[in-house]
């Protein structure tokens, strides 16, 4: 037996739900067959990758904390993808985000909460768009690739910190450890749930994705940002500027990682060290892809993909298994997810031998 | 001639049905091509035609029925299997890269490198043999829609076919050049060749085909002698409807100052193998349909994009509307100032297939539609607005909701004439307004124009269909290699002439100015 993919002529609605759950599936059992590979009883390993860590409240506020950054990304990257702009580099926005509003929380420690606390804020914003920016007028100036710029220039943001943590910015009394002072408690994001890590980040998450979701649903920017991504000609028929539209979206997305930076290092962490980040910049690629380039879909694949950094701690505290397991669940992830999407446009026919009419000649 | 084999058809087809998602594209075909024949595949766009050959050169597969080829069943599973049955075929868009010469376009396709050895010679001498001059050396992009049809042509020729099928083949020239092609098919006819000749041009295939089949929504519905019938009988056949002759009435031309002035329009075609435009200079009166004429790739698409503000001219003064100077102005000023604007390209250009009926509404109806506030879109009038086009101009849809791709292309194209006209524009600009439609959607489509021009509005119309300009228009132009002739009125306006100027000969340019209209 035989079987082709066959075009639907149109999108399922159906399949661009159902692919995702899929693709969670198959990932699953993939990750399951690795476990069994390594040795381990896989059901028991995958039930410690996923549901041993959110068994207790601590794991939940945990889950809420790596979620919140996951999810501000992830919304402001399908925001940038649905207009076709291949940010990759969010991660180098997010550093960025942590270094303009470290900078500023670190510069004037001693200002009062409600002066400090928001423009740390602003700063990491503004830290965050203007490493996007590079990218928007590379692209906007001299068409340069923006998936090969982002990224590229997330490296550049990175050793920019290293340096910054060992050197100029150094805590003096850090016995020489690379990172910097604590922040003053006018630089730190408030924590909502007493006695938890859930901090303001978490609750501001939500409201960021229902606020793009608003955006690229009702508003006129979010229709010419759609109208770009599917059909640059017919955005440019409608007057929409391309150029203004590719700012737009770099700015907005950078703006948004450079938010979930300063959450990330005013919040959990507390100070800036060259270790800000497990990745969260790439891994909001998959949340963003995961959860349908749809920021409400962002909010549930945000959930999921924090459980495997989760899942990785817990796999290797109680199996022993390395911490790559995470890295690993998420490229399977990604890769089951761009390959159940074929369904959307494809149906699996079996191939029929060709019937010839017996007899119905001439 | 005698010998009893001759007598077998080169190609039989029974029965042949394929099913499309939601469409039965071919039902119980019967098709039978002579040895030495021109036989003629006819139908409206959507027949079925496509379909039908891309089963025979074995790009598609057949659900069900048979093929037999010089009376043997086969199956052809592939393009090359029915290159090795000698079977080729010229398609309407060419595969060619326009980078490469002549002769490495044509070694591309060519599956057995030793094939390769001294091919520029057998370039030159096949195409001389057929008058297809060709210089093997040329680089494609130099050259002219027709020069490149005989690449494809040579391409087929270099296998000995004994069967070539040409898929609309005239659509891309201009009449000089289609009567050498017919040289050139007859020859090949009678040195064994057969020749299946799709084409939807009725006069062509009476001059041409010594037997055609005529189909109509994926079944065949007559096989006949073209010769035998007229044109208006075999036009019949191929719609079903009585054809209604369609003259509308002259409108008479105001004296009011012109509407629109092109002064000099000169532009840089933003695609790399595109056409500049040179000088382009027209008046347009009030209610006036002023149609563009010429072969395809020619400079229309630029002239459309200059018109609409997508590509905006660097000079305000070289496009007046109402009296005002615009030419530096993107698309949304223009629209403010009345300007509608309709590309030839449907899906990704004029209309977002992926997007609803009513968010194509809003797509070029937002300025002068109000349908947004505070940066908002308004929902309930775009809605509105797209119901309104779908009522008004019978689009055949599930309602605003419905995505575009999912419309027919005759439906989607009353959609978006109707988006445009609805908005009750001062100037209408429309590029191949029935390009790939039923005449159903075509005759309603010319309605909605003439309506709008009796009106009052100004109407440009670039067609490659020279009846369709010389039902409607006014006046015309022809364009070339993105200059504009001078304008002649379609009344004094003869073919031959016409086609000398979409040539683009510098004697037809002279003439069309020694003759001011």
């Amino acid at each position: 037996m035989q079987f082709r993919f066959e075009p639907r002529g149109e999108r399922s609605r159906l399949w661009s739900v159902a692919s995702p759950v899929l693709a969670i599936f198959v990932t699953i059992m993939a990750t399951g067959l690795i476990f069994a590979v390594l040795g381990k009883p896989p059901l028991l390993a995958v039930y410690t990758f996923l549901v041993v860590p959110i068994l207790n409240l601590a794991g939940l506020s945990a889950l809420a904390v790596k979620a919140a950054p996951l999810i501000i990304m992830g919304v402001g990257l399908s925001l940038c993808y649905r207009a076709n702009v291949w940010n990759i580099g969010a991660e180098g926005q997010f550093t960025l985000g942590a270094i303009a509003g470290g900078g500023v929380a670190l510069a004037f420690a001693n200002a009062p909460f409600w002066l400090l606390y928001p423009a740390v804020l602003l700063s990491g914003v503004a830290g965050g768009m203007a490493w996007a920016a590079i990218t928007a007028i590379l692209k906007t100036r001299f068409n340069a690739n923006e998936i090969l710029t982002s990224l590229m220039l997330t490296y550049v943001a990175q050793y920019g910190l290293i340096w910054l943590v060992t050197g100029p910015w150094r805590d003096p009394k850090g016995f020489g450890f690379p990172q910097t002072a604590l922040f003053s408690a006018s630089a730190t994001t408030p924590v909502i749930v007493p006695n938890t890590g859930i901090h303001l980040g978490c609750l501001a998450a939500p409201f960021i994705a229902l606020g793009i979701w608003l955006l690229l649903s009702r508003s006129v920017l979010g229709f010419q940002l759609r109208a770009v991504g599917l059909a640059p000609r017919a955005a440019r028929f409608a007057g929409f500027s391309e150029v203004r539209l590719i700012w737009t979206a770099m700015l907005i997305s950078g703006g948004l990682a450079g938010l979930a930076g300063i959450f990330e290092v005013t919040g959990p962490i507390g100070q800036l060290t060259t270790e800000i980040s497990p990745g969260y910049g790439f891994t909001a690629i998959i949340v963003a892809f995961l959860g349908r380039l749809h920021p409400i879909g962002v909010i549930f694949a945000g959930l999921l993909l924090a459980l495997s950094y989760l899942g990785g701690d817990a796999a290797q505290m109680n199996l022993g298994l390395p911490s790559a397991v995470t890295g690993i669940f998420q490229g399977i992830l990604l890769f089951s997810l761009l390959g159940c999407d074929i369904l959307i446009l494809y149906r699996v026919k079996r191939i029929v031998p060709l019937k010839l009419p017996a007899g119905e000649t001439a | 001639m005698s010998a009893p084999q001759d007598q077998t058809p080169l190609l039989k087809l029974i029965g042949i049905t394929k099913q499309f998602p939601g469409c039965l594209a071919n039902d119980h075909v019967d098709l039978t091509v002579g040895q030495h024949q021109i036989h003629a595949l006819l139908g409206e766009n959507g027949a079925g035609k496509s379909t039908l050959v891309k089963m025979i050169y074995g790009v598609m597969k057949p659900d069900a029925g048979e093929i037999l080829w010089q009376g043997e069943r086969v199956t052809i599973a592939n393009p090359a299997f029915a290159r090795r049955l000698g079977i080729g075929m010229v398609f309407q868009h060419f595969s060619l890269f326009e980078a490469l010469t002549v002769v490495e376009n044509i070694a591309l396709g060519l599956n057995n490198k030793a094939d390769r050895i001294g091919l520029a010679d057998r370039i030159v001498e096949i195409s001389t043999r057929y008058g297809l001059p060709l210089d093997p050396a040329a680089s494609v992009h130099d050259l002219s829609v027709g020069e490149r049809q005989r690449i494809e042509i040579v391409r087929c020729l270099l296998q000995n076919p004994k069967l070539l099928i040409m898929d609309e083949p005239t659509s891309v020239l201009t009449p000089q050049e289609a009567k050498k092609l017919f040289a050139t098919l007859r020859r090949l006819a009678t040195e064994g060749c057969s020749i299946l000749y799709i084409s939807h041009k009725l006069e062509e295939i009476r001059a041409l085909c010594e037997a055609a089949t005529i189909m109509r929504l994926g079944k065949v519905v007559a096989h006949c002698t073209p010769a035998a019938h007229s044109a208006r009988e075999l036009a019949e056949l191929m719609i079903s409807a009585k054809l209604k002759p369609n003259d509308f009435a002259p409108r008479p031309i105001s004296d009011r100052p012109p509407r629109l002035i092109l002064d000099r329009l000169t532009i840089r075609s933003n695609n790399q193998f595109g056409t500049d435009l040179t000088d382009i200079s027209l008046d347009l009166a009030h209610g006036e349909i002023f149609g563009i004429a010429g072969i395809a790739g020619n400079g229309q698409s630029e002239l459309m994009e200059a018109l609409s503000g997508e590509i905006p001219s660097g000079k305000p003064e070289a496009i007046i509307l109402d009296g005002i100077k615009i030419g530096h102005e993107g698309p949304n000023e223009r629209r403010r100032l009345g300007g509608s604007f309709l590309p030839e390209e449907r899906n990704g250009h004029g209309a977002i297939g992926g997007m609803s009926l009513s968010e194509n509404g809003f797509l070029s109806g937002h300025v002068r539609g109000s349908l947004h506030r505070l940066g908002l879109i308004d929902r309930k009038r775009s809605f509105d607005f797209a119901q309104s086009i779908i009522h008004r101009f019978d689009v055949r849809t599930t309602g605003p909701a419905a995505e575009a791709r999912a419309l027919s292309g005759g439906n989607l194209q009353k959609f978006l004439v109707g988006r445009e006209v609805l908005q009750a524009p001062g100037l209408l600009v429309i590029n191949q307004p029935t390009w790939g439609v039923d005449a159903g959607s075509a005759a309603a489509i010319y309605q909605a124009i003439v309506q709008l021009a009796e009106a009052g509005t100004s109407i440009i119309l670039i067609s490659q269909d020279l009846d369709e300009i010389f039902l409607l228009c006014d006046r015309l132009a022809v364009i070339a290699g993105g200059r504009l002739s001078a304008p002649m009125r379609v009344a004094d306006a003869s073919i031959e002439r016409i086609g000398l100027l979409m040539g683009g000969t510098a004697e037809a340019r002279e003439v069309a100015h020694a003759v001011p209209v």
